[in-house]
């Protein structure tokens, strides 16, 4: 199986301008169920064969979604994020890049007494390869289904774990996208719990950046209840202190956050630590290999 | 983005915030008739986007008009050394000039708001140990910061103000301004959206009046959209011009020291781990510029330019994942661009993923020298040994 989504996952895309067209038909070619979209104002219309919605709760009553994928922009993401959540959904994916961290953090505080996943934002999203769902705008192609779960912040670096990875056999169960932004819905150490409770997954490959400590987090938890084996990479060894690398979270600020600390704690839980984003894959194999030996 | 001590001190006194009395000077003869009017002694400081402006020799006590004069002399214009400005320095254009508080007697503490990551909430610091580099306290004696949660749907609630002032040792007549101050600074710093709020020194003068003495703010880029009259506070001399043409076009490009190759990039992930792979191989990034997730033909064009003004390009890597971004059009953009600009040093191309084969079929049918690489170890290589080997 895979985490959070599987082939009874139907979707409802927030924000169907030509961004969320594009890609809601991008994920209904790879296999996911695109049952709504919703555009204020626009109910009763259909983009693509895609009928659209005034509300998510329309959108929920008249087609039974229960996941979300939003690109509304971002003055108005944090709200579509709560109108889903209201709406029952159990898994919210958010792609919106740009939202400020002060609306993320009240969401944060909203979600916490609710039901609802949320994933993101600035984020490319999840992956099943095995069900063909995938609630996202990464690329398809390059997956394949199998038994390597992969969480990550960054979009395109994810993109290369998983070509390695494909390029050796070594298929997906999931690929989660938990986002670049400095207050996330899913953070790294919640993603290994999943995939240490999935049977599919036999492996997680970990990609993190500088900043915050999130990954010592994930160590932490590792260290205690991770028993599948874990292959990491944190971008950013080479980054200077104080400076902003793209993601509002990737900064080393005050001496904390730094590569080397993250992968010296996830070292120390049991990781194995690769320094080249290039070998991610051959490490993965590596692994798995000595398991099944 | 970063403000200015002046503009911070400005924008917390709409809150009720106390601040010493100042002005912002931008010539001599401003300095002088400041200080006029605010009277003797004064504090000339320099006013540039960095910290530790005092151990820098930006900040000077002025006793008299000629001691005033003298300090606005030798600052304004000048390249101002710190810690955090690199060797390089900032040239100073601005000075704060502000009424000299009675320090004898007074306590320097600190406070700060900012978002905490691993809660996802608003913390409020605060230290009794003021003064002084808050990253110097949080390694040498870490329980002399106190943090106090913020639930962001309550706000920072009275009580908690009080407990925080409490901790410091400010009871009796002390404890109501104290709490007043560091709630009003957390109503500036959610009203301001700020992603960075802090206070150091907050003084408390022997007469038991509080102070916001150095102040720094930083807002959140995401939230300027709703904020439109912070927008006009910024300072782009402050910042780096081909950083500012970069955001221009939606690009993000970041300088670094000591390197050669440039890096293009999409994806801030992405353009870390190919930071990460050129050192490895041996060689050193001279920047970092990330194109994003979607970039059109032009907008490759416009960041090759902005890779070829740094002077210290020896050689440019091209690392991209296609995903929105075709490697077609990556390929037309660099195509284009190196023809334009007639690029002279070696160009590196690995591109994976979307309309892969077209991307390749276009840079061979251009007849440019381009190098190509399957993967970022082999692209990483064949850069270094291109600007130069490795060093």
């Amino acid at each position: 199986m895979s985490v959070l989504i599987d082939e009874r996952t139907r979707v409802v895309v927030q924000g169907m301008g030509r961004h969320g067209a594009y890609h809601a038909v991008a994920c209904r070619e790879y296999g996911t169920q695109i049952v709504a979209g919703t555009t204020p104002g626009k109910g009763g219309t259909a983009v693509e064969g895609i009928p659209i919605f005034d509300s998510v709760e329309q959108a929920v009553r008249a087609t039974g979604a229960n996941a979300s994928l939003i690109f509304v922009p971002p003055a108005a993401a944090a709200d579509a994020i709560l109108e889903a959540a209201d709406a029952g959904l159990c898994v919210v994916v958010c792609i919106t890049e740009g939202i400020p961290t002060l609306d993320m953090v009240r969401v944060k505080a909203l979600l916490a007494s609710r039901a609802t996943r949320l994933i993101g934002p600035n984020c490319p999203g999840i992956i099943a390869p095995g069900v063909r769902c995938k609630i996202g705008i990464m690329p398809a192609a390059i997956h394949l289904p199998g038994p390597v779960g992969v969480v990550s912040r960054s979009g395109t670096l994810t993109y290369e774990a998983v070509a390695q990875l494909s390029a050796l056999g070594l298929g997906q169960s999931t690929c989660v996208g938990i986002g670049g932004d400095p207050v996330a819905g899913t953070s790294h150490r919640e993603a290994l719990e999943m995939f240490e409770a999935d049977e599919q997954t036999q492996a997680v490959v970990l990609i993190g950046e500088i900043g915050g400590t999130a990954e010592e987090e994930a160590a932490e938890f590792m260290r205690q209840h991770v028993r599948k084996p874990v292959v990491a990479f944190i971008a950013g060894q080479t980054a200077p202190a104080g400076r902003r690398m793209g993601h509002a979270g990737a900064i080393v600020a005050g001496g904390k956050g730094t590569a080397r600390e993250k992968m010296a704690a996830l070292s120390a839980a049991g990781a194995t630590i690769v320094e080249s984003p290039a070998a991610i894959g051959a490490e993965v194999a590596r692994r798995i290999g000595r398991r099944a030996g | 983005m970063k403000l200015h001590e002046h503009q911070a001190k400005g924008l917390l006194t709409r809150y009720g915030v106390p601040i010493p009395r100042g002005r912002v000077a931008y010539s001599v003869d401003e300095a002088g008739a400041f200080a006029a009017e605010l009277g003797l002694p004064v504090v000339v400081k320099a006013q540039i986007h960095a910290g530790g402006r005092g151990k820098g020799g930006g900040v000077k006590l002025a006793r008299t008009f000629a001691d005033v004069d003298a300090h606005a002399r030798s600052l304004l214009g000048a390249r101002l050394v710190t810690h955090q400005t690199g060797p390089e320095g900032r040239i100073v254009r601005r000075l704060l000039i502000e009424e000299g508080l009675d320090l004898a007697g007074a306590r320097e503490m600190y406070m700060a708001v900012l978002v905490d990551r691993a809660q996802g909430r608003p913390v409020l610091m605060a230290s009794a140990r003021g003064g002084v580099e808050i990253e110097e306290v949080a390694v040498s004696d870490p329980g002399a910061i106190l943090r106090e949660s913020v639930d962001p749907l309550a706000g920072l609630r009275p009580y908690q103000a009080r407990r925080v002032a409490l901790k410091l040792g400010l009871n009796g007549s002390l404890l109501a301004p104290a709490a007043d101050f560091l709630l009003r600074a957390f109503s500036a710093f959610v009203a301001l959206d700020a992603g960075l709020l802090e206070v150091n020194p907050w003084l408390l003068t022997a007469a038991g009046r509080f102070f916001a003495l150095d102040a720094k703010v930083e807002l959140d880029d995401n939230a300027l959209a709703r904020h439109q009259d912070l927008v006009e506070l910024r300072d782009v001399s402050e910042e780096s011009p081909l950083e500012v043409e970069a955001a221009k076009h939606d690009l993000n490009y970041i300088k670094l020291l000591g390197g050669n190759i440039g890096c293009m990039v999409n994806g801030a992930g992405l353009a870390m781990a190919t930071m990460d792979i050129i050192k490895l191989a041996g060689g050193s990034p001279a920047n970092f510029l990330d194109v994003g997730g979607g970039a059109n033909a032009d907008q490759i064009r416009h960041a090759f330019r902005i890779l070829m003004a740094d002077a210290d390009v020896r050689a440019v890597l091209v690392n991209i994942f296609g995903g929105i971004l075709r490697c077609d059009v990556l390929a037309e953009g660099v195509v284009a661009a190196a023809r334009e600009l007639n690029v002279q040093v070696p160009i590196v191309v690995r591109m994976k993923g979307t309309n892969e084969a077209q991307g390749q079929a276009i840079l061979r049918a251009s007849r440019l020298a381009f190098e190509t690489a399957d993967d970022m170890a082999e692209a990483a290589r064949k850069a270094v040994a291109a600007a130069g080997g490795t060093r």
